[in-house]
């Protein structure tokens, strides 16, 4: 029978699958962190139960560090609590850790791909609804709770409901100028921010297999965002080559053995999805969220929507709340709209790519005077490598704060806050009310926006940008 | 965990879709490593007109007189979407709240309620928005029966459909960990026939 890409990992996954109890599958990789961690642990040791396996768990800091310091007081009395409890389990229960200060540290969704901890065909959990970015690889990722972080501690499985499945199709090309950014937002905004619920995604056409291995893991990060379970993208040659010699990779002969096997990770030409989506890429254009849950989005040429343009009552209702809390005026611009904190950052933008991008922009300009500007790399390494090539450079000269990895500002959970009434273009992954700061305004947008937003004190049309740079080059040319 | 059999309560009505849990518990309540002392903070950023907690805000429905004292909260679509943290059923069930009604949930909210003995309960947006019509002027108390599978209101029964598994934890307050590792011999056969690169 033609099957799934998610139907081929669950196979390979299940333990036992029986009438009257929830499916137990295997847990290949185990992520975790300081904030849904320690309760799991306490639980652990007040049943006197051993980790089954601490090869396969491995722990990061990032949720509440400091940006500014890589002392774990730095962060706070309650969040230097929570990192050395961290500290002292992993010391505890043999688990390897990536404390502050250590050349792996950064943000969980960074660290496990780029170390090549994360895998083709493996199920990868972590205390954290966006480890849908590890579906970039074809591996079936996807955030649990604390208890449920027990549960794999102690038997290295987990019981889980079969989800149903949903094929994305974006056809053809995006336009110069669009992200992968732009991409998930414009899915979101199609499918409603409960969308996908139930079900796991998997993203294929031309549009995706045309993109990065980082450009696809913003995609899949976002998949937690309209409901979905987890977001799937069947394993490439471009796959391959990304994992090719990282550190954790399997080496020599098993790589090759491993290859083989991942080669075979795909949906079947004919196999049937419980439900199905299709994209023009083309069509896509520079997007902006105006309202307080993603799926609440436009594209920047439009102006901020009014309740009377949805049928649907709860919409209609939402529409009002969120113009409301967003202080918006139905019918305005989204390049009308002022903006005075921009952050570059998180697990759906902070990598090397978003930062290139982000700094193509910034490159000789200088951030609005209205505007606060901070670029948090989302690992040491992605911090390096920035540094190395110049990019750090770029956005100090260009008055951005260069800071040091971790979740920062995506959900304020150290110092990076808004305060009340601040309007924010942000590269995170949610706008929902408080996300960033009790009573702060988040507009979810590509590195290139957030980049040029900070620089214009507004939003902006890039591809009216990209039209007058190339007129410039073109007289400077002549 | 605590068994749920049966359960009479007041009905809280929250008329808000894609309740997300930055709303149940904001970020700022997460830097505790316990269980306990959620509660006070539940529905924080609505809950209060300032930051520290200090000033009731009148117009939040739980903190209306006439609902003081619910454990069944009804609610509308897409409910506890957003973060994973458990943290937002932790503060829900120490504020009181036993069971939630809702047209939908998010899958990880939904699975964390079933997981620290919270019964979430799907009926239809038609229902639901008859059960909000019930309850918006008139405090009402509902009762749950996990056995039957109904909530029944004053004047009507809705059935409720809920996975036997969950409904067997819920009913027996199931230790879930120590009923898979009765499984144990299962686990080591799969992890015998692994490939060397899983």
């Amino acid at each position: 029978m033609a099957t799934t890409l998610y139907e081929k990992l669950w196979q390979r996954h299940v333990i036992e699958e029986k009438a009257d109890e929830t499916p137990l599958i295997f847990v290949d990789r185990h992520l975790i962190h300081e904030v849904t961690s320690p309760q799991a642990f306490a639980n652990l040791k007040f049943h006197n139960r051993v980790l089954r396996h601490p090869e396969r768990t491995i722990a990061t800091m990032d949720h509440n560090i400091s940006t500014r310091s890589i002392e774990i007081n730095a962060a706070g009395e309650g969040a230097a609590n929570q990192l050395r409890t961290l500290e002292k389990n992993c010391k505890e229960f043999g688990i390897e850790l990536f404390g502050m200060g250590h050349k792996n540290q950064g943000i969980v969704h960074v660290m496990g791909p780029e170390l090549g901890l994360t895998l083709p065909g493996t199920v990868i959990v972590c205390g954290d609804s966006h480890t849908a970015t590890h579906g970039a690889f074809g591996a079936l990722a996807f955030g649990i709770g604390t208890s449920e972080v027990e549960h794999v501690f102690a038997t290295q499985t987990l019981r889980q409901t079969k989800a149903k499945t949903m094929k994305i199709e974006v056809k053809g090309q995006v336009a110069a100028g669009i992200s992968a950014k732009d991409i998930i937002l414009a899915i979101i905004g199609k499918t409603g921010s409960a969308g996908a619920t139930g079900y796991v995604v998997e993203y294929c056409g031309e549009a995706i297999e045309r993109l990065t291995m980082e450009e696809r893991m913003t995609v899949c990060n976002m998949s937690i965002e309209f409901g979905a379970k987890a977001g799937l993208i069947a394993p490439d040659e471009t796959t391959f080559e990304y994992l090719k010699g990282k550190e954790y990779s399997p080496k020599g002969q098993i790589w090759q053995q491993a290859v083989n096997d991942w080669q075979q990770l795909k949906s079947d030409s004919n196999a049937i999805f419980d439900s199905y989506l299709t994209l023009d890429a083309k069509e896509i254009k520079t997007q902006v969220t105006w309202g307080t849950t993603p799926g609440q989005v436009t594209q920047v040429d439009n102006v901020v929507p009014s309740p009377e343009d949805f049928s649907d009552p709860v919409e209609r209702e939402s529409c009002i709340a969120a113009l409301k809390y967003m202080g918006l005026t139905a019918g305005t611009k989204i390049t009308d709209i002022a903006i005075n904190k921009v952050f570059i950052g998180s697990c759906t933008n902070s990598r090397i790519e978003d930062l290139r991008a982000a700094a193509s922009i910034a490159k000789g300009k200088q951030v609005s005077p209205n505007v606060d500007a901070i670029v948090v790399p989302g690992s040491y390494r992605v911090k390096e490598q920035a540094e190395a090539e110049g990019l750090a450079q770029t956005f100090i000269d260009a008055g951005f704060e260069w800071r040091l990895p971790g979740c920062s500002m995506c959900l304020g959970m150290n110092d990076d806050v808004l305060t009340e009434g601040d309007r924010c273009a942000s590269t995170s992954n949610r706008n929902f009310e408080g996300r960033q700061g009790r009573g702060s305004r988040t507009h979810l947008v590509s590195p290139e926006l957030a980049a040029a937003s900070a620089i214009a004190g507004h939003f902006v049309d890039l591809t009216k940008i990209n039209q007058a740079n190339q007129a410039n080059q073109a007289n400077q040319g002549a | 965990m605590e068994k749920f059999t049966q359960h009479t309560g007041l009905v809280a009505p929250l008329d808000a879709a894609n309740v997300d849990t930055d709303q149940i518990i904001p970020k700022q309540f997460l830097q505790k490593t316990t269980r306990i002392g959620f509660g006070q903070h539940l529905f924080h950023d609505w809950r209060y007109l300032d930051a520290t907690g200090e000033k009731s805000n009148p117009e939040f429905i739980l903190n209306s007189p006439q609902y003081q004292g619910a454990s069944i909260l009804l609610t509308r679509e897409n409910f506890g979407c957003g973060s994973s943290r458990e943290h937002a059923p932790w503060a829900l069930q120490e504020y009181g709240f036993k069971v939630i009604i809702a047209s939908s949930f998010a899958d990880i909210f939904y699975a964390n309620c079933i997981n620290i003995g919270i019964v979430p309960i799907v009926l239809s947006e038609e229902v639901i928005e008859t059960l909000f019509q019930s309850t918006n002027d008139n405090s009402q108390q509902f009762t749950v029966d996990l056995a039957a599978c109904t909530v029944n209101t004053e004047s009507s029964q809705y059935q409720f459909n809920l996975a036997p598994f969950h409904k067997y934890c819920l009913e027996n307050g199931v230790d879930s960990v120590g009923w898979t590792l009765d499984k144990l011999a299962k686990i080591e056969s799969y992890e015998a026939q692994m490939p060397a690169w899983q």
